[in-house]
């Protein structure tokens, strides 16, 4: 379980994180939404070690990171996995190479092993036949899916995705939402994923925040989302008239 | 960032570049890698060069001595002088602070606009020990790139006055031997290692602190040219008045 409590940070005068607190279990998918400079990003590098707080508590199932020594940090990261943006592939390694690339940091494994272990996550992410491609030959989906492998490949406690689906046609997307989904039930992690699309808040948010000039603004499931009568969510999440129509069928139909 | 937090991030930055080392059996790859890229791939262009400035330095010379009581070897030593105590430890380097700098800061710059550093740190990789520390490994090399151009160079200069008729091959060789002093190829390799640390530190700096994207990218590599050559040529000074004076 990450806890997180009373978190701030601020970059000059500009206070960006305003004392969020919240917890993240174990096997759910967590989504962090809000607009663009809400703060989601600083929130989950933060989380990641990548900013320092200004104030405030994180908990890594028990173990404050900010009590923890170089190592116990080091080992900590090991747990963790990340899906960047942009996928931050290594541009000059291989598909195979990519994915490879934790296990020979941080394993013993000899070289049939890891190749054993990157076939199965390859298999896992449906790209069973990638392996010698190189990321600027793959599609934005594939990369994603690459990334995905990377990130799953050392079976990580924690799994962190900065907007999986961006850049992606709504058919891949949603492939990429649900192998993130399903890959945290079948590994047990703790995901938490930053997203705009709203199509992903309603498919796999299992839990949801939403912030909102650095504080959070509100807080539960995608079911939730429905019922909530907190206006600025309803303006966030319900923007586009398709959501809008579909929100007052979903109202109509409850009644 | 103002000049003096530059120059602290820099020495901190060469500071993390030896602490949480990368495992030996990825940093081997990663070595023979920088290897390949910063000496193998530049000795072309340094060999090219050496050999025609050499050449030039002895037109320039033969051309430059009238007095008919000027002995004819002194055609040979002083391009000998001048290609081992200056042209190939320090002109060869700001030529490589243009090619090796600039790949090096473009690459490490480009890691970091695409979020490729980002992933090594998330990952506990001590990002700047993985990107720099091989270079700087791969460019203590460096003085074998130098004694090739200084081979050249003096070569380069035999085949321009023999070619060029202004000196016979016997004056050239008798001018290359004349008066040598073993402490100034010593002087000229200490200060090739300097520069050496130099070329694989200053433009990953520049590389690893940028912000931005892919036009600061280029930004940055132009500005990591212009320190480079500035270090270089002051600590060339610096050198030479600690060594030869």
């Amino acid at each position: 379980m990450i806890v997180v409590e009373n978190l701030e940070k601020s970059f000059g005068d500009v206070k960006i994180l305003k004392g969020i607190s919240t917890s993240f279990e174990k096997g759910k998918t967590n989504l962090i939404i809000g607009q663009s400079g809400s703060g989601k990003t600083v929130f989950l590098k933060c989380l990641l070690g990548l900013f320092t707080p200004d104030s405030g508590i994180i908990s890594y199932d028990g173990k404050i990171y900010s009590e923890l020594s170089d190592n116990e940090k080091r080992d900590l990261r090991a747990d963790m996995g990340m899906v960047f943006q942009g996928g931050a592939l290594f541009d000059s390694m291989t598909i195979e190479e990519n994915v490879m690339f934790p296990l020979r940091m941080f394993t013993k494994q000899n070289k049939s092993e890891m190749q054993d272990r990157v076939n199965v996550v390859l298999k896992r992410v449906n790209l069973p036949d990638a392996h010698k491609k190189m990321p600027s030959e793959a599609s934005g989906g594939m990369q994603k899916r690459v990334a995905i492998a990377r990130a799953i490949v050392n079976n990580p406690k924690y799994l962190f995705c900065d907007e999986p689906n961006s850049g992606l046609d709504p058919k891949t997307a949603i492939v990429v939402d649900n192998l993130i989904q399903e890959i945290t039930q079948e590994y047990g992690m703790i995901t938490m994923i930053n997203s705009h699309d709203m199509n992903s808040v309603m498919e796999i948010g299992e839990k949801i925040i939403f912030l909102r000039n650095g504080i959070k603004e509100w807080e539960g499931t995608s079911d939730d989302v429905f019922k909530t009568d907190n206006e600025a969510l309803t303006d966030f999440v319900y923007s586009s008239n398709l959501f809008k129509k579909v929100r007052a069928a979903q109202l109509k139909e409850n009644k | 960032m103002t000049y003096l937090e530059n120059i602290g991030a820099y020495f901190l930055m060469v500071i993390e570049m030896f602490r949480k080392p990368t495992k030996w059996a990825v940093m081997k790859t990663l070595i023979l890698k920088d290897i390949d890229d910063l000496i193998i791939g530049s000795i072309g262009i340094v060999a090219f060069i050496s050999f025609f400035v050499g050449g030039v330095v002895t037109i320039q010379t033969a051309l430059n001595i009238t007095n008919p009581l000027i002995p004819q070897y002194l055609v040979g030593f002083a391009t000998r002088q001048s290609v081992i105590l200056e042209f190939a430890p320090t002109f060869i380097s700001i030529i490589m602070a243009g090619k090796v700098g600039s790949f090096i800061t473009s690459s490490i710059g480009s890691m970091r606009v695409t979020e490729q550093i980002d992933a090594l740190e998330v990952m506990g990789i001590n990002a700047i020990n993985y990107l720099v520390f091989p270079k700087f490994i791969a460019l203590m090399l460096y003085p074998f790139v130098i004694s090739i151009a200084m081979f050249l160079g003096i070569l380069g200069g035999l085949a321009a006055c023999v070619y060029g008729g202004f000196t016979s091959m016997d004056d050239y060789i008798i001018g290359i031997q004349t008066d040598f002093i073993p402490f100034h190829i010593i002087y000229a390799f200490a200060k090739t290692v300097v520069f050496a640390f130099v070329l694989a530190t200053v433009p990953s700096f520049y590389g690893y602190f940028m912000k931005g994207g892919a036009l600061e990218v280029g930004k940055a590599s132009t500005t990591s040219f212009v320190w480079t050559s500035v270090i270089i040529i002051l600590l060339n000074y610096i050198l030479t008045q600690l060594l030869l004076s």
